[in-house]
């Protein structure tokens, strides 16, 4: 296993970690754009963009991709969130000339008109899809509520209105700005031919024009709030609670993990005993979520209406219970154990490892084994987890739950 | 590296099967019995998962809480679910842990606790993951697709029915687990990193006590046809389509599969292409291929607003009913080397490879390697595709609609 990097003339950044014994490789541009670096007029067109570069090249048609894309038996797809857009393909390793040549392509696409009135019905599409799904734009709500006018209340995937007013000039001055070689990093992970991928890299992407790109990096202010919506076709309750957590950057962050595994895992912990073993809610979960410059600590119920109160006040009673039910020691090592292992099982495939390394790279330029990685949550101390629990106990709650229309 | 297929029957009928895979450092294995819902009494739909459940709170010396702890110490991956035909356990962990992984495993099937105090909460889980169905559309739709085209045993969800699992009771579980946990008949696949003769004396050991076959077989599935819609108050309707084809234990099943592909597999299949790409349609389509037992059939799912939904659904049809104008020899390509990169990686992944050799067992009696995959899909030919889907047509449609108004669908009655 060996990390490789490289810098091109033009400020494109290639990273790969090379296991030459694998048996496939995965490729990905990771390009550093998200809805948070939209205005509001625009918002949704790092995800409609990404829609529309499948959409043809000035050498291939959108069918073209297409056909390129299933020709190299690749698995590819391609992703939107705050901060990043990643575009990525999974290959035999002897197609690696053939899939850097297509996914760079993919890079500079035509925007045509046509292809952009098409699609922007399937953004409709995926929206109104979103809207019928629990928790029924729930999620959004919660992240407008948490971040008023920080540029992380922008819905991913935009509004309706704000897609449905998107031209493609717009889209076209943003993919200028944001996908300029200094704000796009290649990765790669598995049996990679690392001299040729960069040989290929700096002739494919000679043409890529430079642009100052940067990103506000601003500390968010929540204030407690509390928001109920009604879906009337709603059966069961849907509860978020935003609070606020080390960002991607912050060392603390792996406290901060490990606490949410502890009190909020799927499975094995104390949300999970009190209330998910006893069939008191469908699922009830704590997670985080990290951003540049802040992060989030969230939790999730969805169980029957009339038990979400006396729920919600049992998940409180957990949330506040750090002087009286401190963290143990057993329950640090199983969450280490935890963590550890599903790092190390999911590392087995090169398509995953290019997600570790990609999101590494592009929020901290660092490069870490799965070893190294692993370790970062050994170190964490039952202190320092007791520390963070005890914060909790006076969060910031940013809380939106949505049901059916209550009844009278 | 040649791939072998380990293979030993134990004294009690249990069939082990493994592949090693040393260039892993996990071992997954998949366990296969022959307890699914259609085992279920009638008046007990959801037994199956709901005696699944129980079996895990509590096993041996292991509390409900131990099971949890000692998974989670062990750093073991687990999930268990229930189908028509099985009850299916898997779980991954690193190669180091694998006897005692294979121990709890052994005492959730040989010696659960099935305690009273905890068929309450487990029915209330299971009454909540049932109603929780009802605010997912696109499942909910699939769901009712099933029973629809399956009938009431062999469509049975195996999330159960209200009044099932409100009806079962702690011996019913008993029972049920007494009556289909049982070696004959059941399977067990490992792949990943193990060494063979050592797993096989942990299994002898570990099973010495344990006896007796599930000796019925279930009866044959005989699909229906017809279409039903559910009114419901969303943006999208929901379009769940069905008709028959071949099941994986025919011979010409990879013929069958390949025109799935055709129509489904990669962003330039057919369904993709005139649906989603040409028109707009919609953001999410597909078709798969499906059997139980030897029932085959294609499934199909489209996601449209509503306004839309009349065209998506003819836009589909035709487009599956236009595969009889032939298959192009660049689209027949494509789909040999999505196959061939799959099964490559398949190499790479520990628990998908148990979970199929496992898969593969119960439905075809054997395990065909990897040459054996890829030489039947190189023997197809464009010709061959288009004989066997006229020989094959689609009929025998099954439409379940979920959205505010309901569809037009002549299929359903007219083949």
């Amino acid at each position: 296993m060996q990390f490789r990097h490289e810098v091109l003339d033009n400020g494109l950044e290639i990273v790969a970690e090379v296991n030459s014994d694998a048996f496939s490789q995965s490729l990905g541009y990771f390009v550093r754009t998200g809805s948070r670096d939209e205005t509001t007029e625009i918002a949704g067109v790092s995800h409609f963009l990404e829609h529309m570069m499948f959409k043809g090249t000035p050498t291939r048609t959108s069918l073209d991709v297409n056909r390129a894309l299933d020709d190299l038996g690749s698995q590819s797809n391609a992703y939107t969130s705050e901060e990043q857009t990643v575009y990525y393909m999974s290959v035999l390793p002897e197609h690696q000339s053939a899939a850097l040549d297509l996914l760079t392509d993919m890079m500079r696409p035509t925007l045509h008109q046509d292809d952009f009135d098409t699609e922007k019905q399937v953004i409709l599409e995926e929206i109104a899809m979103y809207d019928d799904q629990p928790p029924y734009g729930a999620m959004e709500r919660a992240m407008e509520e948490y971040f008023g006018d920080h540029p992380l209340s922008t819905r991913v995937l935009g509004t309706r209105e704000t897609v449905s007013g998107l031209t493609a000039e717009a889209m076209r001055a943003y993919h200028h700005m944001r996908y300029a070689p200094g704000n796009v990093c290649l990765v790669a992970s598995g049996a990679v031919d690392f001299e040729s991928l960069v040989r290929e890299a700096a002739e494919r992407t000679r043409h890529w024009e430079p642009a100052t790109t940067d990103r506000k990096r601003i500390v968010p202010h929540p204030a407690t709030a509390e928001v109920t919506m009604v879906h009337p076709p709603a059966t069961q309750q849907y509860t978020l609670e935003y609070s606020p957590s080390p960002s991607i950057l912050d060392p603390q962050r792996y406290v901060y993990r490990i606490l949410a595994s502890i009190l909020g895992d799927d499975s094995g912990s104390r949300m999970f005993w009190e209330l998910t073993d006893k069939g008191l809610a469908d699922l009830a979960v704590a997670f985080t979520n990290e951003f540049e410059d802040c992060g989030i600590f969230g939790l999730y119920l969805a169980c029957a209406p009339e038990q979400q109160s006396e729920n919600w006040e049992r998940i409180e009673r957990i949330l506040s219970g750090a002087r009286t039910q401190a963290i143990t020691d057993k329950e640090l090592e199983l969450a280490k154990n935890k963590v550890r292992a599903g790092m190390i099982l999911a590392s087995e495939r090169p398509s995953n490892r290019l997600f570790s390394i990609g999101n590494a790279w592009l929020s901290r330029r660092k490069y870490e084994t799965v070893r190294e990685a692993t370790e970062n949550y050994q170190r964490v101390t039952r202190d320092e987890v007791q520390a963070a629990f005890e914060g909790l106990a006076n969060r910031v709650q940013v809380r939106v739950s949505v049901g059916p229309e209550p009844e009278a | 590296m040649q791939q072998k297929l380990l293979q030993h029957r134990l004294a009690n009928g249990l069939v082990i099967l493994g592949e090693r895979m040393p260039w892993l450092e996990s071992v997954a294995f998949t366990l296969m019995l022959p307890g699914g819902t259609c085992r279920e009494p009638t008046d007990r739909a959801g037994l199956a998962g709901l005696t699944l459940e129980l079996s895990q709170r509590g096993a041996g010396p292991l509390s409900s809480r131990d099971v949890v702890e000692r998974l989670d110490f062990l750093g073991v991956e687990r999930s268990s679910h229930v189908s028509t035909f099985y009850t299916t356990m898997s779980m991954a962990a690193m190669a180091s842990v694998l006897k005692p992984t294979l121990e709890i495993a052994a005492s959730i099937l040989l010696a659960p606790h099935f305690p009273e105090s905890e068929l309450e909460e487990a029915r209330q889980s299971a009454l909540l993951e049932l109603a929780s169905i009802e605010d997912d559309p696109a499942q909910k739709c699939f769901k009712e697709l099933k029973q629809l085209r399956f009938g009431e045993l062999f469509g049975r969800s195996s999330l159960g029915s209200e009044e099932g699992l409100e009806a079962t009771e702690l011996e019913d579980c008993v029972g049920f687990h007494s009556r289909f946990c049982k070696p004959g008949g059941s399977v067990l696949a490992l792949a990943g990193n193990f060494d063979w003769d050592e797993v096989v004396r942990t299994l002898e050991s570990l099973f010495s006590t344990w006896s007796g076959a599930t000796d019925t077989e279930p009866g044959p599935v005989v699909p229906y046809r017809g279409a039903v819609h559910l009114p419901h108050e969303s943006q999208q309707t929901h379009i769940a389509l069905a008709y028959d084809a071949v099941p994986y234990n025919h011979p010409e099943y990879y013929r069958g599969r390949g025109i799935v592909g055709i129509l489904s597999d990669g962003m330039s299949s057919r369904l993709f292409t005139e649906v989603r790409e040409k028109r707009g349609l919609v953001y999410a389509v597909s078709a798969s291929s499906h059997s139980l037992k030897n029932c085959g059939s294609v499934l199909c799912y489209a996601g449209t607003t509503s306004n839309r939904a009349q065209e998506t659904l003819e836009v589909t049809v035709d487009t599956i009913r236009a595969l009889a104008q032939g298959i192009d020899q660049d689209e027949l390509s494509r789909l040999k080397s999505r196959v061939q990169t799959s099964l490559v990686m398949e190499q790479e992944s520990s628990s998908s490879r148990s979970s199929q050799i496992a898969y593969d067992w119960m439905y075809l009696g054997r395990v065909p390697s990897r040459q054996e995959v890829l030489a039947e899909i190189h023997a197809l030919t464009c010709e061959s595709l288009l004989k066997h889907f006229q020989e094959h047509p689609p009929q025998g449609w099954t439409l379940v609609t979920i959205g505010p108004e309901a569809l037009e669908f002549s299929h359903a009655v007219s083949t």
